[in-house]
């Protein structure tokens, strides 16, 4: 290759964070060009990389854009590695898609605005390299560095309870992510020579660890990664963070954050520990019943518009661990890929939807409106969108992600019930959606009370349009999504059948 | 043939020989020097450094004073203290200890010299000697404010805890030595293998001098349950003076340390040669450091007992690399100790310069800082990010050495428990980023600290975060530092 594109992927927007810094306090026109335009080119080398990893590369399981491993830290040997291959490429695009929407859609931000962009950036860099690193050392480092910009963007931007949030969301993802490390070092320290390359421990770890290292291990990350997913019981600190976060920020909280914890168990928990997976199928699918079921209940229960979307992504996130479980199925795990990109596009588009109407009618309470088709159809028209391939309508991404976890595992052995039962969520999913559709949109309109709301404007129907186009593209014709990770998908299956 | 190799003691002299300088300056010039007698204590702390580069290692008076690698590593450490500590009181020094300027800043360079003269310690009575030397100026200045009751109930408590556990270790030393004949660490570990070897056990006495060594130098690292005296006198001792305290006497108690145990009682770290094993005593005080200095921080609301909780949590993982006993355990104690420099010095600080500004300590009092002094703030936040072990900051791959370190020796539990308690740190830490940056209440003044504060706050930020990132220097001479003990 020679171009390092993952490296500008990371370091571009480190370098917009930079530049943001030392922009003048009383320009904020000018802080918010410049962050956008250094979030605009990740998002173009996103689509490049993915055009480039669909043409050249998606033939192979094999890592592309591969850079190092580099020497870093010897002492531990910690390197800088960095690729990418079908799980990642589609998140990186994801990434790079929805931080430049969020950021169009933060340029409503009066407050302090040079440092939210600044942090912004810095966020984006974490996630990048989140799902380039392929060295456990740069992948925790990158991990970790997310926190604080996610940490200052709740806290100082947020809604009412914003510090509880803020904090609440550091907190219990440090306390995640400290098992990680334990489980880090405990792998490293049982290979032999010791190694944090992640490509290495997957080819051999399962060799050098025992059974009972391996549930160990296994046992350890997965408390990390449940807590991102978050996997109930895990889920307490999502409702708090995405609702007081401020609308960008739970676009990315909901769109890529999430996405880490799943992104970590396809990368290393399951190539990793097969036996472990192997032990633990039925408990990890039963787990996203219950998130599934649970999820969309609560979403049913919700007075508040943001936290009926924030509980749904519980439910959503869901449907990728029943995926998860049945590990042998690569329609099941395709459609946990499936589910991630298309979870990650309809929720975010979602918030930020939630996030236009707040910031006109600064309520987000369902039963304060009724109507609203009439006075704001182009609103009406995309949330109606949204909410529909929210509930997997036919035509939209999240129905062509739910029917292969469902197909996937209801093929995998001794799930038949738990797919079953996992197949209600839809019809609850269904349920609050349309209920809310029904009494925000449609019914009678209160022309004193909102005779003043006016219509999205041209920037935000802008800001929401990719993720529309891309939500019926996929839908209606997923193979080049699928077709991207194939490859890499089919070798994962075959790696945890060892 | 005794040898008098004196040249690899040249750094100490000249810094003993500026100290006295300083003294006769302030003198000499009537006291009305209120900014130069400060910078001219800190070129005698980068001379001494300068000279430090030229002359280090070899052994003199024959094995008591050694200039090796691990001393060598943490006289930079003290040297950076002192420079830092003497740069943040460029403030007082203008007015709250306008009569004694001289003796102020001449008794930080003669305890700085006493913490050299330690880490180069390779006998118990030097070693001894080198702690006293650190701790009677200390009694002195952390009593500073002589008008201020805070201040002198803190020197009257640390001069007789001091006292008394300097007792206590002397005894411990004294033990050691009826025991192996000798007073010089390496032999002493001979002799004691070869007891061991004759006897197939050592008995009571060794146990006794293993404690009472423990319990005396545990007080010098407010160690608990050690540690009683630390929050009141880090309270009511002048701020610099703490972060001294905090960094530099610390950091010598724990070169001191580890001659006297990961060197000197190797071989009782674990139960193979010893009835008692210290490894698991160390173990057991480190874990309830971590447990209670976090859990006690949580609580208070005056930022220095904060950090004082704090550091008494800091050197509870510091000992974590202690009882792992191993090349990578010392250099990781040794790369921690580095990191920390920075980081708690740049809090103290940030803490002396508000507290110069506002008069005002309270965690509280902080609401609104990063409207009114936006680097400051955010400088702050990276000091507050890095002693909570965030990524990619120094203080994380401090914490990530000890942890592997910890784990390689097989202290699984331990690990898990300070992680655990890291966890639970973040909370106070992140509790002073919340009141700067999340308070909508702005009380706090705009601040713009003068040069040499300034200079201090750079250097503390710009060591956190440029070795955060690239370790590999300073990680390489911690690694050396763990070869003069010849695991």
């Amino acid at each position: 290759m020679g171009f390092p594109i993952l490296s500008y992927l990371i370091f571009i927007p480190l370098a917009g964070f930079v530049a943001v810094i030392f922009l003048p306090k009383d320009r904020p026109q000018l802080i918010r060009w410049t962050s956008a335009a250094f979030s605009f080119v990740p998002f173009l080398l996103s689509i490049y990389l993915t055009y480039q990893y669909y043409f050249s590369y998606s033939g192979s399981s094999a890592m592309a854009f591969v850079e190092g491993p580099f020497g870093w830290i010897s002492a531990i040997n910690a390197n800088y590695y960095l690729g990418a291959d079908g799980i990642s490429v589609p998140m990186l695009f994801l990434t790079g898609l929805l931080s430049f929407v969020s950021i169009l859609a933060s340029f409503n931000i009066v407050n302090r605005v040079k440092e939210y962009f600044a942090f912004f950036l810095l966020l984006e860099t974490g996630m990048m390299g989140v799902f380039c690193a392929l060295d456990f050392f740069l992948f925790y480092v990158f991990w970790e560095v997310m926190l604080v910009p996610m940490y200052f963007l709740i806290g100082v931007w947020g809604g009412p309870r914003k510090e509880y949030a803020a904090i609440k969301f550091f907190l219990y993802t440090l306390f995640g992510s400290i098992f990680m490390l334990v489980a880090i070092l405990a792998l490293y320290f049982s290979s032999n020579p010791h190694t944090l390359n992640m490509m290495e421990l997957i080819q051999n770890a399962p060799g050098f660890l025992t059974h009972g290292m391996q549930l160990f291990c296994f046992a350890f990350f997965f408390i990390a990664f449940a807590i991102k997913v978050p996997v109930w019981p895990f889920h307490t600190w999502l409702p708090d963070a995405h609702v007081e976060a401020p609308t960008a920020v739970s676009v990315i909280l909901a769109g890529v954050l999430l996405k880490m914890g799943t992104y970590g168990m396809l990368r290393v928990s399951w190539p990793m520990f097969p036996e472990a997976v192997r032990f633990f199928s039925l408990p990890i699918a039963l787990l996203g019943l219950i998130a599934i079921i649970y999820g969309a209940l609560v979403s049913m229960a919700q007075k508040d518009l943001k936290k009926l979307v924030a509980y749904s992504s519980v439910s959503h996130m869901g449907y990728c661990m029943l995926a998860l479980g049945a590990w042998s199925s690569v329609t099941a795990i395709t459609g946990c890929m499936f589910q991630m990109f298309s979870h990650g596009l309809i929720t975010g588009a979602l918030f930020l939807m939630v996030g236009m109407l707040y910031d006109r009618a600064h309520t987000r309470e369902i039963a304060a409106f009724g109507g609203l088709g009439v006075k704001i159809p182009v609103y009406t028209g995309l949330m109606v969108l949204f909410s529909m391939a929210a509930l997997g309508l036919p035509g939209m991404s999240g129905f062509v992600s739910e029917i292969m976890v469902f197909i996937g595992s209801f093929s995998f052995p001794g799930f038949k019930l738990v797919t079953a039962l996992a197949v209600i969520g839809v019809v609850l999913t269904a349920g609050y959606m349309l209920r809310m559709v029904q009494r925000m949109f449609l019914g009678e309109f209160d022309q004193g009370k909102w005779g003043g709301l006016t219509e999205i404007n041209v920037r935000e129907i802008l800001t929401v349009a990719p993720l529309a186009l891309l939500t019926i593209v996929v839908g209606v014709y997923p193979a080049p999504l699928s077709n991207l990770m194939k490859a890499t998908l089919e070798n994962l299956v075959n790696l945890m059948a060892r | 043939m005794p040898d008098f190799n004196i040249s690899i003691l040249i750094p100490e002299i000249f810094l003993f020989i500026w100290a006295l300088f300083i003294f006769a300056y302030d003198l000499g010039t009537k006291r009305k020097n209120p900014k130069q007698i400060g910078y001219l204590a800190m070129i005698g702390v980068v001379v001494t450094a300068i000279l430090l580069y030229l002359f280090h290692g070899g052994i003199t008076f024959n094995n008591m004073f050694q200039s090796d690698q691990l001393a060598t590593f943490f006289k930079v450490i003290f040297l950076g203290a002192a420079f830092m500590a003497i740069g943040a009181s460029s403030d007082i020094a203008v007015e709250k200890i306008r009569n004694h300027r001289g003796e102020y800043f001449g008794l930080v360079l003669l305890s700085t010299v006493g913490m050299m003269f330690l880490s180069s310690a390779s006998e118990l009575i030097s070693l001894y000697v080198g702690l006293e030397l650190t701790t009677v100026p200390l009694y002195i200045l952390v009593a500073y404010y002589k008008d201020d009751r805070t201040s002198v109930e803190a020197g009257l408590k640390y001069l007789i805890i001091g006292a008394f556990s300097s007792a206590i270790l002397l005894y411990g030393l004294s033990l050691l030595y009826g025991l192996t004949g000798t007073t010089d660490i390496v032999v002493m570990k001979i002799n004691l293998s070869l007891l061991f070897l004759n006897y197939g056990k050592i008995g009571p006495g060794l146990i006794m001098a293993i404690v009472m060594v423990i319990a005396g130098i545990g007080f010098k690292l407010a160690l608990v349950p050690f540690h009683m005296w630390a929050p009141d006198v880090y309270q009511g001792a002048p701020t610099p003076i703490t972060a001294l305290l905090s960094v530099g006497s610390k950091a010598a108690g724990a070169v001191a340390f580890m001659r006297i145990f990961v060197n000197g009682l190797f071989g009782f770290a674990d139960k193979v040669m010893s009835p008692l094993d210290w490894g698991i005593i160390v173990a057991v005080l480190a874990a309830g450091g971590v447990v209670l200095g976090n859990i006690m921080a949580l609580r208070q609301k005056n930022i220095k007992r904060m950090l004082a909780y704090s550091s008494i949590a800091q050197i509870g993982y510091v000992m974590i690399g202690m009882v792992a006993t191993s090349d990578l355990g010392v250099a990781s104690v040794s790369f921690y100790m580095f990191i920390y420099l920075f980081a708690n010095m740049g809090a103290f600080t940030v803490a002396t310069v508000f507290n110069d500004r506002t008069g005002s300590d309270s965690i509280r009092s902080y609401a609104g800082l990063s409207k009114s002094s936006p680097a400051l703030a955010a400088f702050m936040a990276v000091f507050m990010l890095s002693l909570a072990g965030i990524p990619p900051l120094g203080g994380f791959v401090a914490k990530y050495l000890v942890f592997a370190a910890g784990i390689q020796a097989g202290y699984l539990w331990l690990v898990i428990l300070a992680l655990l308690m890291a966890v639970v740190s973040l909370y106070y830490y992140a509790n002073v980023i919340k009141m700067m940056y999340f308070s909508s209440e702005a009380s706090a003044p705009r601040i713009v600290p003068p040069f040499a504060i300034s200079l201090v706050l750079a250097l503390s930020v710009a060591g956190i975060i440029i070795f955060g990132l690239f370790p590999e220097p300073i990680l390489n001479f911690a690694l050396d530092t763990a070869k003069v003990f010849a695991f």
